[in-house]
């Protein structure tokens, strides 16, 4: 069974069909990518995937469970965790607090025992502590934890997005451009954590990713979008190699 | 690092809380030697009222990050929920305990009142809560001005006309007249209430900022959208922080009505002015700065009064020392000059600053 099975997904703004007929199948585990030219409508799939955008048709399952029409906040719940193309981190909290709110979900004390400070207040901070620090860890973010997320440079503000996005405990990470605005040492080292994150916590990943070096790096599978329909889908190795697909990146 | 973030905010809060009691302690010198005039006297619980409306209100805009131009309505309603309770169970109890309920009573008013805007209002996306909350204010000022309860062996009578429409008996009496408002509260607050009450505030939204639901507010105020893929139920929080502000607003209200033999609804202390000043002493403060809330809101408040011999020049003043503090405050240059000051304090932590940048 596929983790997410996507069948028939359409939205359309004003009259344009943003994305059209859109399905997916992706297997637990797997680092699948979606690409396509400028305005294809890739963050448009991941808007409707998590919620943000209600499909005027199709359907999102999740684990074989209909997620289509939920609340963005359910969709975390239930196990879709992502990034924003344009970051959109807390920039007034430290970097640790990004990460802690991304645990919310998971560590819990009351009002009252946060605002007395109970014991219990203390006990599950320090585990929201430890967790945390662990995250920044992977993203050698943790020398770092102290500071105002808006002073990170714009590197690890994006690590810092995929570390609080993972705090949420997802089934399924979707990645926006995780390389936009990277050097290509950056992005190399970026790729290295992808994949650790894949193996380390047992993760599928969906990335969005105009850096070919990247895609090509790192994904196993691929669908293409351009102007919102499905060019092709497949092995990486042979998606890229398909004329259909070159011909759309390069323009006729 | 993480160590040294904690301490940092764990110290700055201490600040705050041995400024306040530091505050209380000169007073009280002045107090026992003698040497702080009537009219200083009369401004000690007024003080500690606007001091709580501040902070509270910091907790609304600066934490939560959403304007509220209605506090005074909050204050109002404890003000005239508690005060009719005082006066209800005046003598039924022991004085002590009776405040202490009227303040409970006062504050799960306002919060009430807090939830019953914020259900619709928070939900939308946008500064409609300033509108409503201004409309709110008003509203409940003018609503408490044609309200009329008496009380005789039958029960409660209400009345939204005059006085005679209760129709009480012989014995009856009045305790919420029109716009007469309520008369003979008893004369509870005192400065030792006032700064308990604001220590307690203090508590309450400083431990708040600090904890689990603390964090899922200021995530919601720093970027919605992302609050939201990560799980934060975004209309909660933003209620509890509103109504947690109402709240105490609500308490600072319970604390003026029974600091007055009268209480009355006027546009001076329950209308838009008063609203527009606590946001004045907000901003001036820094938003999102509650240490500098409360000294703002002091400054602000005693100005005048200190002022009051220098006559045609005191308004002028007033204005200036506005400005200032605003510059102060809010101006990059003298944002860079504090940090200059502070890296001549404490170097080390700054240099690490600068590094990230
Ligand atoms: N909320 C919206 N309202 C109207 N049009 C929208 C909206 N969101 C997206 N679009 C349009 O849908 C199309 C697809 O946009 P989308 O952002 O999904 O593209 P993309 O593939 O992510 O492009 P890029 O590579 O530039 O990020 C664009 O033409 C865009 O203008
Ligand atoms: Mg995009």
């Amino acid at each position: 069974m596929s983790l997410l099975e996507v069948r028939n997904l359409t939205i359309s703004f004003g009259g344009l069909r943003a994305v059209d007929d859109f399905h997916i199948d992706i297997k637990k585990g797997q680092l699948y990518g979606l690409i396509g030219p400028n305005g294809a409508g890739k963050t448009t799939v991941f808007n409707l995937l998590t919620g943000v955008y209600k499909p005027d048709e199709g359907i999102i399952k999740l684990e074989g469970r209909d997620i289509t029409g939920l609340k963005t906040i359910d969709i975390n719940k239930a196990g879709i965790a992502r990034t924003f193309q344009n970051i959109r981190l807390f920039k007034e909290l430290t970097v640790l607090d990004n990460v802690k709110v991304g645990l919310h979900n998971h560590y819990h004390y009351s009002t009252v025992e946060g605002i007395f400070r109970l014991p219990k207040y203390y006990k599950v901070e320090k585990e929201m502590d430890g967790r945390a620090m662990e995250l920044l860890k992977v993203f050698e973010l943790d020398g770092e934890a102290g500071y105002l997320a808006s002073n990170l440079p714009y590197g690890k503000q994006r690590k810092l997005e995929i570390a609080r996005a993972l705090a949420t405990g997802p089934k399924l990470l979707l990645l926006d451009e995780p390389a936009a605005g990277m050097n290509p040492n950056e992005t190399g080292e970026l790729m290295d954590t992808i994949r650790f994150v894949r193996d380390q916590f047992d993760m599928t990943i969906l990335l969005i990713e105009h850096d070919m070096k990247l895609v090509s790096g790192i994904c196993e599978e691929l669908t293409v979008l351009n102007f919102g329909r499905i060019l092709t889908q497949g092995k990486t190795g042979t998606v890229l190699n398909d004329p259909q697909v070159i011909t759309a990146y390069l323009g006729e | 690092m993480k160590k040294m973030k904690m301490t940092k905010t764990a110290k700055n809060n201490l600040i705050t809380y041995i400024m306040v009691f530091l505050a209380y302690i000169a007073v009280q010198i002045l107090l026992a030697t003698g040497n702080i005039s009537s009219l200083m006297k009369g401004l000690l619980v007024p003080l500690c009222i606007y001091v709580m409306l501040a902070v509270s209100l910091n907790l609304t805009v600066g934490i939560l990050g959403e304007l509220s131009l209605g506090h005074a309505g909050f204050m109002c309603v404890g003000a005239f929920s508690s005060a009719f309770f005082s006066k209800c169970m005046d003598g039924a109890m022991p004085d002590g305990v009776r405040f202490l309920l009227a303040l409970l009573i006062g504050a799960a008013a306002a919060g009430f009142f807090g939830i019953l805007i914020g259900i619709p209002v928070l939900r939308l996306k946008g500064d409609y809560l300033a509108i409503v909350t201004l409309a709110f204010g008003e509203i409940i000022k003018n609503l408490v001005n044609v309200l009329y309860i008496g009380k005789d062996k039958n029960g409660f009578h209400f009345s939204m006309k005059d006085s005679i429409s209760l129709h009480l008996e012989e014995e009856g009496q009045v305790i919420v007249n029109g716009a007469q408002g309520i008369t003979g509260t008893p004369h509870d607050a005192t400065f030792t209430i006032g700064i308990i009450l604001i220590f307690i505030s203090l508590i309450i939204i400083l431990n708040l900022i600090n904890s689990r639901d603390g964090r899922a507010i200021m995530s919601i105020r720093d970027n919605r959208i992302a609050a939201e893929s990560i799980g934060i139920n975004i209309t909660k929080y933003k209620l509890m922080a509103f109504s947690i502000s109402a709240s105490i607003a609500g308490a600072a209200g319970v604390l003026y009505a029974h600091n007055l033999s009268t209480l009355t609804a006027l546009p001076k202390n329950f209308g838009y002015n008063m609203s527009i000043m606590i946001l004045v002493f907000v901003v001036l403060g820094g938003i999102g700065n509650i240490r500098g809330s409360i000294i703002a809101a002091i400054i602000l408040t005693l100005l005048p009064e200190l002022l009051r011999g220098l006559s045609d020049y005191r308004m002028l003043i007033y204005a200036i020392v506005l400005i200032a503090m605003m510059l102060f405050n809010w101006s990059p240059k003298a944002v860079a000059w504090k940090e200059r000051l502070k890296e001549r304090y404490f170097p080390k932590r700054l240099r690490k600053e600068k590094e990230v940048k």
